[in-house]
Order: structure tokens, then C-alpha cells, then sequence
């Protein structure tokens, strides 16, 4: 065997070019399905063929937060839930550069989701992946606002009360430009989506659904990682292009995953660049009749 | 494989061979390249890391047609695939396997 892998061309792993090697094996579980999601970003941003130094990538707290630490790239880890206020003004600062927000659903989308409908209301040129794996898992799997009706977490051990969030439909409805979900299984599919969104201009968010068998799993009777990621696998329906409020995660066959938004719509740095130029006309377009508005007073 | 229809060109078809490297320190045992493996090149070791986990082993190696899917699903890095040398792969062609 050894003299067969001499005549190889490499004995490195392919991704170890964008890994920070010297602080692998993470942190991350056995079986965490955000190693899958991070290998996909490397192999995207790989692909995408953009020089290094435009790439950078910021992350919040928790598991997904520290993905920041691993890229070999401009890499950011910023506090609690801000995570998209940090990365837009890095992107107004250096507006060539692409810039990557990786974090978890509980940062980006329950302490940093005002941060989130405004950037995507503002079309902010980004990318956001939100690996969500439907509970709080760093601190030790408490509620979510992704936890599924009826799941077990450490906060509701008889299970969830709450309706949970439709993170796509919520990020089509604010105004994001590319949006897509898939789940960890999903390998190749989640690596072009995640390309895509990064050619994409403007507000681009993919939603990874990966397995946390130590908190998420294991509260709900299913510790194998193995058998999570087969149950979000074989659950999932591929739905491209349908109305993002249509696209449930219902894991009675029904997790609907696929691309649901893909548009154009000027960016917040062009609206920007347009008031500084003058562009704009006064508003309201239509003018003010002030012969009209003097009756009014008048009377 | 089966086929509904033999393709025309099954003969000049070159089945590509992979080798499999497994960076054993790494692993920490989840299982997802041996279930996922579509030809089954792999298994679990009986061996332990320094970590205290079993981690995969080939084989299979002959079967290995350096699909990457192990390298993909590889939350931890640990195994990748690549392209065999021509010299240690004389006799890859079609119809190879089941």
C-alpha cells in the first residue's frame, strides 16, 4: 500500500489549500452535518475561481460561528447575532470584495434576525449560509426558532409549543435575490447553489439542514447521525422555482427543498451610488400641486 | 451495472479507478463515506485512533471509481479519493464489476 501511495500525486486532502490545518480535527461533533455544509463552501469557492484575497468571510456564535476560525481566508468571528451588521460594513468599506456571513440559525436568525430582513430588505450584496439544525447547539440544545411543532429540546422536554420560522419564505419575503435550501445529503446540489449565490448580486441566502445528533437527535430518540441525515434526506421533496411560502419543512414527506428565488434587483450600493450622483428625482415623482395645497390651508 | 439498453459504446467506456486515502487522525467515527459508499469500498476499522475512535478502512480497493462522494460528505476531512496511476491500473475497462 505504501508503495502504491508513493506514486500518487498527493497525500493531502484537496480541501487542506483553504483549511487552517494546524487547528483540525474541529471542534464539531461526530457526525455535525456543518462540516458537510463547510466542505461545500470550499468546494464553491474553489470552483468560483475568484481570487482568494476578494473572499471574506464572517460568522457569529455558536457551532456554525466557529467555521470562521477554519476557512484560510479573511475571516471574521464577530459577536452574538451580528454577524450581518458586521459584514455590511465590511461590504460598504470594500464593495469589490465578495463576502461570505456563515452562521447558525439561532445567531443569524433569532438574536441577529432584524439584522437579516433589513439587509435582505436593503439588498445587501452578500452571501448567507445558515446551516440550521433546528435547536440552540452549542449551549446544550435549548428551543429554537427553528425547532419543528412538537420537538424535544433541553427548554421543552415535552416538546415544542411553537410554530417554527420559514427561514426561506422569510428571506424571499423581506426581498433577497437568490434563495435556496437543501439539506446536508444534498452534496452537489448545495455545492452549486452555494456558487450560485455567490455569483449572485445582491441579498443570496442558502439554508443547509444539517444533523446535530448530541443535542437535537439525541433529545428525540434519534442519536445516530446516520439516521438524521436520512430522515431529513428521505423526507425531502425537490420543489425549484415553487412560492417560498409554500416550501414547508414537514418531516411526514414533505421537507421541501429545491431553488426558490432567483431575480434581479439593484443592490443597496447602487441605490446608494445613484442618490450621491443626483440621479434621483425628488420625492414624490409626481410633484406636489402647491397652488392645490395653498386652498387646502386657505380653507 | 444493468443496463435497459447496452450503450453503443460500452466497450471503449474506461471505468476510472480511484484510490482511497484515509487521514486516520482525523476521523471521528460517524460512518457517513462507509454508508454512503456507492460500492462498498469501505468498512469500519476495528483499529483506534488517538482519539479513542474507529475510523474507516478500504477493502475494497479494486471497486473504488473515484466518485469523490466520500470526499464530499467528509465533515472532518479526514478522506479523499483521487485518480489512480495509469501503471497501477492495467486492467480497468468496462463491465467491470457486478
Amino acid at each position: 500500500m505504501s508503495a502504491q501511495q508513493a506514486t500518487l500525486p498527493q497525500a493531502e486532502h484537496p480541501q487542506d489549500a483553504l483549511l487552517r490545518t494546524e487547528r483540525i480535527p474541529h471542534i464539531w461533533c461526530a457526525g455535525c452535518g456543518i462540516g458537510i455544509a463547510f466542505g461545500s463552501l470550499m468546494s464553491a469557492i474553489t470552483k468560483s475561481e475568484i481570487p482568494r484575497d476578494d473572499f471574506a468571510v464572517v460568522s457569529g456564535i455558536g457551532c456554525t460561528g466557529r467555521l470562521a476560525g477554519y476557512i484560510h481566508l479573511d475571516s471574521f468571528h464577530t459577536t452574538h447575532g451580528r454577524a450581518i451588521a458586521f459584514a455590511t460594513g465590511l461590504k460598504l468599506a470594500r464593495p469589490q470584495g465578495k463576502v461570505i456571513v456563515a452562521s447558525g440559525d439561532g445567531d443569524l436568525l433569532a438574536i441577529g434576525g432584524n439584522h437579516f430582513i433589513h439587509a435582505a430588505r436593503r439588498n445587501m450584496d452578500m452571501t448567507v449560509i445558515c446551516v440550521n439544525n433546528f435547536n440552540y447547539g452549542m449551549t446544550g440544545g435549548q428551543l429554537a426558532p427553528s425547532t419543528p411543532y412538537g420537538a424535544k429540546t433541553t427548554t421543552t422536554p415535552q416538546g415544542s409549543p411553537d410554530e417554527p420560522f420559514n427561514f426561506c419564505s422569510l428571506a424571499a419575503s423581506c426581498g433577497a435575490t437568490y434563495v435556496a435550501r437543501w439539506t446536508a445529503l444534498h452534496i452537489r446540489r448545495l455545492t452549486t447553489a452555494i456558487a450560485e449565490a455567490l455569483n449572485k448580486k445582491g441579498f443570496s441566502f442558502v439554508e443547509v439542514i444539517a444533523p446535530c445528533p448530541t443535542a437535537f437527535g439525541r433529545r428525540n430518540k434519534i442519536r445516530r447521525s446516520l439516521d438524521l441525515l436520512k430522515l431529513y434526506y428521505d423526507n425531502s421533496v425537490v420543489k425549484n422555482h415553487i412560492a417560498p411560502g409554500e416550501a414547508t419543512i414537514d418531516f411526514d414527506n414533505n421537507l421541501v427543498v429545491g431553488k426558490f428565488v432567483d431575480v434581479e434587483r439593484p443592490t443597496f450600493l447602487d441605490h446608494y451610488a445613484a442618490i450621491n450622483r443626483g440621479e434621483v428625482e425628488a420625492w414624490p415623482a409626481t410633484g406636489v400641486d402647491a397652488s392645490a395645497a395653498g386652498k387646502r390651508k386657505a380653507g | 451495472m444493468k443496463f435497459w439498453r447496452e450503450p453503443l459504446d460500452v466497450d471503449q467506456i474506461k471505468v476510472t479507478q480511484g484510490v482511497v486515502t484515509v487521514l486516520e487522525e482525523r476521523c471521528k467515527g460517524c460512518e457517513f463515506c462507509i454508508s454512503y459508499c456507492s460500492r462498498g469500498v469501505l468498512v469500519m476499522s476495528q483499529k483506534f485512533n488517538r482519539k479513542g475512535y474507529h475510523f474507516p478502512e478500504v477493502i475494497e480497493p479494486k471497486l473504488c471509481v473515484n466518485c469523490h462522494f466520500c470526499e464530499v460528505i467528509c465533515p472532518e476531512f479526514a478522506i479523499f479519493s483521487q485518480e489512480a496511476p495509469e501503471a497501477a491500473n492495467p486492467g480497468a475497462s468496462a463491465g467491470q464489476g457486478d
